[in-house]
C-alpha cells in the first residue's frame, strides 16, 4: 500500500479547482484595485466599495433583485412542495406520467424559450411587464427545482408516521403541519435556498419578462459591462460571492454538526443498552 | 366434533363460549381486494371485551390488512366492521377509539419522548396539567422516567418500543392494536416484554389485538388465536386447543413441529377410530371419533414430544413403529431423534435430556421402537 496521494491526483485536483475558481479569485482581487482601469493593478484599496454605496442605480437594482428572489422563492417553495406531495403520495392517477414530465420539463428547457413564451403569454393577456411578471417567471422555473428537492426528501419519508398521528386523533391537515412538514423541512428549506439563488442570478428570463422600473441586478451588471467593466461591478460581485459563500458554508457546517451529534447519540444509546 | 377441555383452563375467562355474550369487535363478511389480489376473503370474526386476541399467519395471509381495516387505514370492499355495536364504515382513523402500535414504532423523530406520548392527548384538547400528569404516569408504566426529554434516535430499540407502547396507551383506547410489536427486539428482551404486555393488558382491562407471524409470541400472550391463510381464518381457538387439537394439516404444521402420516380410515368404533398407514406399514388406534367414512384418506398427526422412543418392543400391536435412528438434533434441553421408518419416511421424537450425560443410550443407526398412547395424536380430515 502506498501512503499519500499520487502526483497525478494532486495535479488533477489543482487543475480542476483552478479551472473552477481562478476567474472568481481574479474578480475578488481586482475589486480591491485602486486603478479605474480594470486590467491594470494600481495598488490595494477599498474605494470601490465606498463608491458602490453612492451608486443609487446599482443599489436600487440590488433591492429589486432581493425582493424578487425572496417572493418568487417563497411562492415556488409553496407550489413545488405541493407538486412533490402529489407526485410521491397520490400513487397512480390518470396523467401522472404527463404531470411529472411537465413538472420537470422547465429544468431542461432552454431559458430563452421559457422567457420568450412567458413574454408572449403576458402580451397575450395584456399584462403590463414589471416587478410582478418577473416574480411569476422566476416562480415558474424555480418551482421545478423545489419539487425535485422536496420529492427526494419525501421518498424516504415513513408514511406510518402520518398514520400514527391520525391514529392518535390528529386530522389529516393538522397532521401535515405537525408531523409531515417538520420532518421534510430541511428539504423545503434547501428548495427555498436553491430557488432564491436561481432567481438572484437569472439574467435571461428576467430580461424577457421585466418592464420599466424593475431592473434586476444581473441585468444592470450586464448592461454596464457592455459599456466596459468598472471596478464597482467587481466590488458588488465580490459582495454577492461572499454572501452566497457565507450562507452555503454556514448551512453545511450546521447540518454536519447535527449529523455528528446524531451519530454520537445513537452510539451512546446503543452503549447504554448493552 | 365435541370439544373436550384439554388440561386446566388458563384463566376463568372465556366469553367466546357464552352464546349470549355480545362481541366487542365484529368483522361481518369482510372482503378486501388490492387489484387482483384478495387480501381478506369474506371473513367473519368476533372479538370480546378484555380479550387478548392474536391474528397469526405467514406473510401475505391478510392479518395486517385486518388490523389496518380496524384502524381505518384501509376500507373493506364489502362487509362491515363493528366496534362496540357501532359500524365503523366511513369513520376516519382519527375519529376511531382504537390506537395502534406500529411495527416500525413510527415515533415522531422531531419530538421528545414526552411530546410523543402527549401527542394524542393534545389532539383531544386535554388540559395541560392533566396531560403532564398522564404522561408522567405512562413514563412510569414503561419505566422510562429518566428518558422523558430524549429524542427517539437517542434511545435503544427496546426503549423505543416502550415509548411506542406508552404513546398508544396514553389515550386509554377501547382497543389497542399491536402490529408485530416485538419483531425488532432480541430474543431475551422479547420474552420479557411478552410477559409484561400480558400483565399490562390484564391490569388495564383493555382489549388487545395483536398481529404476528411468531407462533411463540401468539401462544404466550393471547387468550385466543386466529390462524390465517390466504385471507381466510383456518382456526380460531385458545393456544392449547390450537396446539393439541388443530383442525387441519395447515394449522398442525404451522404451529410447532408435527409428524403427519397419511392413512386410510379402517374402522369407527364409538369414541375411537382405527387407521392404517400403508407407507409406514402401521395400524393406528386413536381415542377420537372422526367425521369421515371408512376407506377415506385421513391424516394422523402426532407431536414429536408425544412419541416414545426405546429399544424394547412395545406390548401392543398397534401405535408402534420400528425404525433406525438416522439423526440426532441436540438442543440442550431436549434432543430430537429423526428416525427412519422403512428406510425412507422420517418420524421425529423429542426426548427431554433429564441427566447431564453426554453419552446417549441411543445413537446413530440403532434399531429402535417408536410408540404412543391412544390419546397422544389426532386425526385430521383436511
Amino acid at each position: 500500500m502506498r501512503n499519500g496521494p499520487s502526483w497525478f491526483n494532486v495535479t488533477s485536483v489543482a487543475l480542476g479547482l483552478a479551472f473552477l475558481y481562478l476567474p472568481i479569485i481574479l474578480l475578488v482581487i481586482y475589486s480591491f484595485n485602486d486603478s479605474r482601469l480594470v486590467t491594470v493593478w494600481g495598488g490595494f484599496s477599498t474605494r470601490w466599495y465606498g463608491e458602490l454605496l453612492n451608486n443609487q442605480q446599482l443599489l436600487d437594482a440590488a433591492w429589486v433583485t432581493l425582493r424578487v428572489a425572496f417572493l418568487s422563492a417563497s411562492i415556488a417553495t409553496l407550489l413545488g412542495t405541493l407538486a412533490a406531495l402529489v407526485l410521491v403520495r397520490s400513487g397512480r392517477f390518470l396523467g401522472r406520467t404527463l404531470f411529472s414530465g411537465m413538472v420537470y420539463a422547465p429544468l431542461v428547457m432552454p431559458e430563452v424559450i421559457l422567457g420568450l413564451s412567458l413574454l408572449l403569454l403576458f402580451v397575450a393577456v395584456d399584462q403590463a411587464r414589471g416587478f410582478w411578471t418577473v416574480i411569476i417567471a422566476h416562480t415558474t422555473f424555480a418551482m421545478c427545482y423545489v419539487a425535485v428537492v422536496v420529492q427526494s426528501r419525501l421518498t424516504g419519508f415513513d408514511v406510518s408516521l402520518e398514520e400514527a398521528a391520525q391514529d392518535l386523533g390528529c386530522p389529516p391537515l393538522r397532521t401535515f403541519f405537525s408531523v409531515t412538514l417538520p420532518i421534510i423541512l430541511p428539504g423545503v428549506v434547501a428548495g427555498w435556498m436553491l430557488a432564491f439563488t436561481l432567481s438572484l442570478d437569472d439574467l435571461v428570463v428576467a430580461s424577457f419578462t421585466t418592464g420599466p422600473g424593475a431592473t434586476t441586478l444581473p441585468m444592470k451588471i450586464y448592461s454596464q459591462v457592455r459599456l466596459g467593466v468598472t471596478p464597482e461591478i467587481n466590488a458588488i460581485s465580490t459582495i454577492l460571492v461572499g454572501l452566497v459563500a457565507v450562507v452555503v458554508i454556514a448551512v453545511s457546517l450546521m447540518t454536519k454538526r447535527q449529523e455528528v451529534r446524531r451519530q454520537q447519540d445513537i452510539r451512546l444509546a446503543e452503549a447504554q443498552q448493552a | 366434533m365435541a370439544k373436550k377441555p384439554i388440561g386446566p383452563v388458563r384463566r376463568a375467562f372465556a366469553p367466546w363460549e357464552d352464546g349470549n355474550a355480545t362481541p366487542f369487535i365484529e368483522f361481518r363478511n369482510v372482503t378486501k381486494r388490492f387489484g387482483d389480489f384478495t387480501a381478506v376473503d369474506d371473513l367473519s370474526l368476533k372479538i370480546y371485551e378484555r380479550e387478548f386476541f392474536a391474528l397469526l399467519g405467514g406473510s401475505g395471509c391478510g392479518k395486517t390488512t385486518m388490523m389496518r381495516m380496524l384502524a381505518g387505514f384501509e376500507t373493506p370492499n364489502s362487509g362491515e366492521i363493528f366496534l362496540d355495536g357501532q359500524p365503523l364504515h366511513g369513520v376516519p382513523p382519527h375519529r376511531r377509539p382504537v390506537n395502534m402500535m406500529f411495527q416500525s414504532y413510527a415515533l415522531f423523530p422531531h419530538m421528545t419522548v414526552e411530546a410523543n406520548i402527549a401527542f394524542g392527548l393534545k389532539q383531544e384538547g386535554m388540559a395541560k396539567a392533566a396531560i403532564t400528569e398522564r404522561v408522567a404516569q405512562m413514563l412510569k408504566l414503561v419505566k422510562l422516567e429518566d428518558f422523558a426529554r430524549r429524542k427517539p434516535h437517542q434511545l435503544s430499540g427496546g426503549q423505543r418500543q416502550r415509548v411506542a407502547l406508552a404513546r398508544s396507551l396514553a389515550k386509554k383506547p377501547k382497543v389497542l392494536l399491536l402490529d408485530e410489536p416485538l419483531g425488532a427486539l432480541d430474543r431475551k428482551l422479547r420474552e420479557e416484554t411478552q410477559f409484561e404486555l400480558t400483565d399490562l393488558q390484564q391490569d388495564l382491562g383493555m382489549t388487545f389485538v395483536i398481529v404476528t407471524h411468531d407462533q411463540e409470541e401468539a401462544m404466550t400472550m393471547a387468550d385466543r388465536i386466529a390462524v390465517m391463510d390466504k385471507g381466510r381464518i383456518v382456526q380460531i381457538a385458545t393456544p392449547s386447543e390450537i396446539y393439541e387439537l388443530p383442525n387441519s394439516r395447515f394449522v398442525a404444521d404451522f404451529i410447532g413441529d408435527i409428524n403427519l402420516l397419511e392413512c386410510k380410515l379402517t374402522g369407527r368404533n364409538g369414541d375411537s377410530s382405527a387407521l392404517r398407514s400403508e407407507i409406514f406399514d402401521c395400524d393406528i388406534e386413536v381415542a377420537q371419533p372422526v367425521e369421515a367414512s371408512v376407506g377415506d384418506t385421513v391424516w394422523f398427526a402426532i407431536r414429536p414430544e408425544k412419541v416414545r422412543i426405546g429399544f424394547d418392543k412395545p406390548a401392543t400391536t398397534v401405535n408402534r413403529l420400528s425404525g433406525e435412528v438416522w439423526d440426532i438434533g441436540y438442543l440442550g434441553d431436549v434432543s430430537i431423534y429423526h428416525t427412519h421408518i422403512r428406510d425412507e419416511e422420517t418420524i421425529r421424537a423429542t426426548v427431554a435430556n433429564h441427566s447431564r450425560v453426554v453419552e446417549r443410550p441411543m445413537s446413530w443407526e440403532d434399531k429402535v421402537w417408536l410408540s404412543w398412547d391412544r390419546d397422544a395424536g389426532i386425526v385430521l380430515t383436511r
